[in-house]
């Protein structure tokens, strides 16, 4: 089970998308996960054949354990006897997992026929009521509908002390199997998920806060210019130019990119950007655009466009959710004019963005008004000191003066 | 209502009694429209009352819809309390523009100041053999503009007693009455009077499936009703009466108890009141349907003069009969 958040524990087995015997490779989505915060599909790092599964869907289990084995190209299959035991635990996660696993519900009934049951909303509400099991009961609405009569029915014939079962097919999403949490119960727990990563987070890191006061005339001005040239379909946001701008900076100061892991700064050399979405129903995520640095403003747009698309259908990638390096966020739609943010750990830096207001601007001994964002850096005192986070604040503030180069 | 006097009447009667009440209550409610005042109306509802009531306050109008709805608007922003009635539903599509682009309207563009206590009558619905251009069933139409009434009286009691309540009302009530009920005849309390018009009625209780409707197909419904009884099946007869504001209350209440719903609509279907209907079941009473629920409405052709085509293109007592049935199924 990957560690797909800084504070996941455990994670549910929604789907297997593969089966013992076939052959897989690098990139290729293995299974879906539930974890507290969204549905996430587990890419694999190895190629070679699928050998057998171990965590059967719907069954939650501890980060770190083993979900299946993958026989790598040029090993041989081991005897089945020999299959080692499922491993828990490795050292990456300190504690042991102490969310117990929850006893294996019964699994969800499955129609004795082929194909999907027909059954009236009423005639589910009652079977629900009085326990019935669904795929044992004769339709005799329109269709071979079951009704309520029908299951009301099936209810005096039953034996009595069957315990009662939800018999409601897993609506499909799709194709893929629909996350096993209700909303109401995934949105606690990603409010708890949140708790948990934000109080480490001002636990532990001393953060320190800059701001400036960026002109984006110059920005603005291009970006209409360049949007008149363009489709609808196909223009830019003005995010999509500052998510850029910090990925730049983020390459010219390099102490703001990268976790803070074991006592140490730990640099990386690719810029992975974070993007915080909020979703409708509250809580946020904040996935990352890899390589964000090496993108053109129209592949980071088609990147953003289909990221905020998979967040709120809650389908996400395993690397989207771990890699981010640095994370931005950007209150300005809501009227925000300064975000003071909190670091996602372990990263060491945020990067918010308020609104474009006009604002009175002095240049060159003239007043005019100008659109002016405030942009301001939260960053973790034990991996850069404020001389870096300045210079890293005008480097923003420079890319974004040079619209035509990002 | 047992021991109350009743009349033998036809519903045409009943309105000629609504309006002439109106006229010696109200010295502001006059009549217009083609034909209503020499000739007595189209119908025959205004029969008479030019001799009791004068040239004044019955007055013919030219032929043109447009002109006299609008001089109604003027007339209730002044002051008076106009029945206007347009000889059939297809004509008021001259109208259109004043009845939705002013009369429902003004009151909101105004600020709040202006009110249009105007009622307009006029007839709506098939099966008279008067062809394509005289058998709409518009009245669905009219009940998606905000700033309307539409009312659809079914009964004598209704016919009898929802203008005077329309005439109370300070917005704009379009009254629509299915040419198919002037002739009926009935029972009517001698003192029948105002009704309210926010509600609507179950016409016979039941249990197994809600047949609802309104207007000219209420008599076929409940007919479908009885047949069924004598199947074994127990049909509630919701009649709604009124078509805006739909009273979305009564049509799930309904459903709840029968977990079953039928429509039956003279408009056409797509994007009917029948399709309205259905949605509002679907979205307040989702969970209580034991069967999908269903819809009898005319064909989507424009009515046939044949009277066998015209009957098939209509609905009928019989398909509500099966459909009911059907959908019903298994007896447990």
């Amino acid at each position: 089970m990957p560690l797909l958040g800084a504070d996941m524990e455990a994670g549910t087995i929604v789907q297997w998308l593969k089966k013992p015997g076939d052959a897989v490779k690098r990139g290729d989505i293995i299974a879906v996960i539930d974890t507290e915060k969204a549905t996430i599909e587990v890419e694999l790092f190895e190629t070679g054949t699928l050998q057998s599964i171990i965590v059967p869907e719907g069954e939650k289990v501890p980060v770190g354990t083993v979900l299946a084995l993958i026989r790598t190209d040029g090993e041989v299959a081991p005897p089945a006897e020999a299959r080692p035991q499922v491993a828990v635990a490795p050292a990456r996660v300190a504690p042991a997992p102490t969310i117990p696993v929850r006893p294996k519900q019964p699994p969800p009934v499955t129609p004795a026929v082929p194909g999907r049951l027909r059954v009236s909303p009423l005639a589910v509400r009652v079977a629900i009521e009085l326990g019935v099991d669904l795929s044992t009961v004769r339709g005799t609405g329109q269709g071979a509908a079951i009704t309520a009569a029908d299951v009301q029915r099936a209810a005096k014939v039953a034996i009595p002390e069957k315990p009662p079962s939800v018999p409601v097919e897993v609506p499909e999403v799709k194709g893929r199997r629909a996350p096993t949490m209700s909303p109401a119960e995934r949105h606690a727990a990603m409010r708890k998920a949140i708790a948990a990563a934000m109080a480490r987070s001002k636990r532990e890191i001393p953060h320190y806060y800059l701001g400036t006061w960026i002109n984006l005339s110059r920005a603005m001005a291009w970006l209409e210019a360049e949007n008149l040239k363009r489709p609808v379909t196909e223009r830019l946001l003005y995010s999509v130019m500052l998510l850029k701008a910090v990925a730049l900076a983020s390459r010219e100061i390099p102490d703001l990119n990268g976790f803070w892991i074991d006592g140490a700064f730990r640099l990386s050399e690719a810029v992975h950007v974070g993007v915080a979405i909020s979703l409708r129903q509250g809580g946020l995520i904040a996935p990352a655009i890899h390589d964000l640095d090496k993108k053109g403003l129209d592949e980071i747009m088609g990147n953003l466009r289909d990221l905020v698309k998979r967040v709120r259908a809650g389908v996400l990638r395993s690397s989207e959710i771990m890699d981010a390096t640095i994370t931005v966020t950007s209150l300005g739609d809501q009227g925000v004019e300064t975000v003071f943010g909190i670091i996602y750990p372990p990263q060491v830096a945020l990067v918010g963005f308020g609104k474009i207001s006009e604002h009175p601007w002095a240049a060159n001994g003239m007043i005019g008004t100008k659109p002016v964002m405030n942009a301001t850096l939260a960053a973790d005192h034990r991996a850069s000191d404020g001389h870096r986070g300045a210079l890293f604040l005008a480097a923003i503030d420079r890319h974004l003066q040079e619209p035509e180069k990002l | 209502m047992a021991g109350t006097k009743t009349v033998r009447i036809t519903y045409r009667e009943a309105i000629r009694q609504a309006i002439r009440e109106a006229l010696q209550r109200d010295p502001r409610v006059f009549l217009m429209g083609e034909d209503v005042g020499r000739y007595g109306g189209c119908f025959a509802v205004s029969k008479g009352l030019l001799d009791e009531f004068g040239p004044e306050r019955i007055r013919d109008t030219p032929l043109s819809e447009s002109a006299f709805v609008g001089a109604g608007i003027g007339a209730a922003l002044g002051g008076m309390r106009p029945i206007v009635e347009i000889m059939t539903v297809n004509f008021s599509l001259l109208a259109l523009d004043q009845i939705m682009n002013n009369a429902a309207t003004i009151l909101h563009m105004s600020g709040g100041q202006f009110n249009i206590p105007l009622v307009i009558r006029t007839t709506t619905g098939a099966g008279r053999q008067v062809a394509a251009q005289h058998s709409h069933s518009l009245e669905g139409w009219y009940a998606h503009i905000p700033g309307l009434k539409i009312l659809t009286p079914a009964t004598l009691e209704d016919g009898r007693g929802m203008l005077w309540t329309a005439l109370q009302d300070p917005d704009p009530v379009l009254i629509f009455e299915h040419g198919g009920l002037y002739n009926v005849e009935g029972e009517l309390a001698s003192d029948a009077g105002a009704v309210e018009i926010e509600k609507a009625m179950v016409r016979k209780s039941g249990t197994d499936v809600s047949l609802i409707t309104y207007g000219g197909t209420l008599g076929k419904t409940l007919r479908a009703a009885e047949e069924l009884a004598g199947m074994g099946v127990s049909a509630e007869v919701l009649d709604l009466r009124t078509l805006r504001p739909l009273d979305a209350e009564a049509i799930v209440d309904s459903v709840t108890r029968t977990h079953r719903a039928v429509i039956i609509d003279e408009g056409w279907r797509s994007g009917s009141i029948s399709a309205e209907i259905s949605a509002r079941i679907m979205e307040n009473a989702f969970y209580e349907l034991d069967s999908p629920v269903a819809r009898i409405c005319a064909a989507e052709v424009p009515m046939p003069y044949a009277k066998h085509l015209e009957d098939a293109a209509l609905p009928q007592v019989a398909t509500i009969v099966e459909t009911a049935r059907e959908m019903v199924g298994e007896r447990g």
